[in-house]
């Protein structure tokens, strides 16, 4: 993979949601769910703190659960590796409302900076196409992501997936809430639901 | 070939029980990794029209699905067998820190009769790592006691927010014989 053009975390994910419209946004833990609160905090983003590898899984539990609405799940390359299995769940399920976006500077940003499987050998688009995930796409430019933010409103042609190749700049952190009780019910409210 | 000692000639109904009771509590997502223990239920679920089951590739990711599906209104079960527990122990944390119903009913192995020594560590911890985990546990042993087991697990899991594990005794399966 060459490391020429390696696109901006943040602008990656504010393009992601810049017209979000209905769209349920799940945060990986690490810098994603930054990004996340980077481009503007809301009703219906689902900030993930801990869970590492859960992701993917929350989202396609949303998805389910509310088939009319899109579900972004975006998440970092980390954290997708230990969660690689639920794209062979979500492969199987192929929720049509789905899409992941993964944010790979082939790095554990977090912890120090140490070089993820992405960076020598794991190609995740591969290994999400191989688990059923037909539309898997590998994005290199800011022409891609737009197409991606565009697709993720499409509820009927999912699930979908791509891998972002981002540069592995630490900027600085925007922190989201750390109360998931509040993060999770702040959802289920914007969803209409009450509480129990 | 594997069968069951004393479950070969009928097949039981306490599946059914376990079954009509989601159905009453109005369970939708039911992701499971596959047990032998739990055949039936998971036939009974994969042939409804109101509860959709998903496999796992590993029990943790239940743990984060149930999260999402009760993020979007829906309620789930999810069903493993002991030694998928371990598995899940880092993902409940997401259980008290995002408080979501949580309801699993686990088939036990390394117990009661086992034949097979490499399931006994999980099997004797399983309760152990679901209560240190914050999960309270209930058992049923016998055909006769699961359907106010289940009405009651589902009752405190649903109703209450307590985070509850069901474990179906070996003694209730039926210990796995080897059959030549």
């Amino acid at each position: 993979m060459s490391k020429a053009n390696l696109l901006d975390r943040r602008q990656v994910v504010s393009t992601l949601l810049a017209n979000r419209k209905d769209v349920v946004a799940i945060g990986g833990l690490g810098a994603s769910t930054n990004d996340m609160c980077a481009a503007g905090d809301h009703a219906r983003n689902f900030y993930l703190w801990g869970g590492m590898g859960g992701a993917a899984m929350i989202g396609l539990g949303l998805a389910l659960a509310q088939p009319r609405l899109p579900v972004l799940v975006i998440t970092g390359d980390g954290e997708m590796l230990m969660g690689l299995g639920s794209l062979a769940t979500i492969g199987l399920q192929k929720p049509s409302n789905l899409s992941i976006a993964v944010l790979d500077n082939e790095a554990y940003g977090e912890t120090g900076g140490q070089t993820s499987h992405t960076s020598v050998a794991a190609d995740l688009v591969g290994v999400a196409k191989a688990c059923g995930i037909a539309d898997s796409r590998a994005v290199t430019t800011m022409a891609e992501v737009e197409a991606f933010a565009k697709a993720v409103h499409d509820i009927s042609a999912g699930p979908r997936f791509a891998n972002v190749k981002i540069d592995s700049a630490s900027l600085e952190r925007i922190l989201p809430s750390r109360d998931g009780t509040y993060i999770l019910n702040r959802i289920r409210g914007d969803l209409g639901f009450q509480p129990i | 070939m594997h069968a069951r000692a004393d479950a070969a000639d009928t097949a039981p109904n306490w599946p059914d029980d376990i079954f009509a009771t989601l159905q009453r509590f109005d369970v939708r997502q039911v992701p499971y990794v596959p047990d032998a223990g739990h055949s039936k239920l998971i036939q009974r679920v994969l042939d409804s029209s109101t509860m959709r089951g998903i496999p796992l590739t590993t029990e943790e990711e239940g743990v984060a699905l149930l999260a999402g599906a009760w993020a979007g209104g829906q309620r789930g079960v999810l069903l493993m067998q002991s030694s998928g527990v371990g598995n899940c122990i880092n993902m409940l944390s997401l259980i008290p820190i995002l408080r979501f119903p949580f309801l699993t009913l686990v088939t036990m192995r390394g117990e009661w009769g086992e034949f097979n020594p490499w399931q006994v560590p999980m099997g004797s911890t399983t309760q152990g790592v679901f209560e240190l985990s914050g999960v309270q546990v209930l058992r049923a042993s016998s055909a006769a006691e699961v359907p106010a087991v289940l009405e009651a697990a589902a009752s405190q899991a649903y109703n209450a927010l307590t985070p509850t594990a069901v474990l179906l005794s070996q003694r209730l399966i039926g210990a796995k014989v080897f059959t030549k």
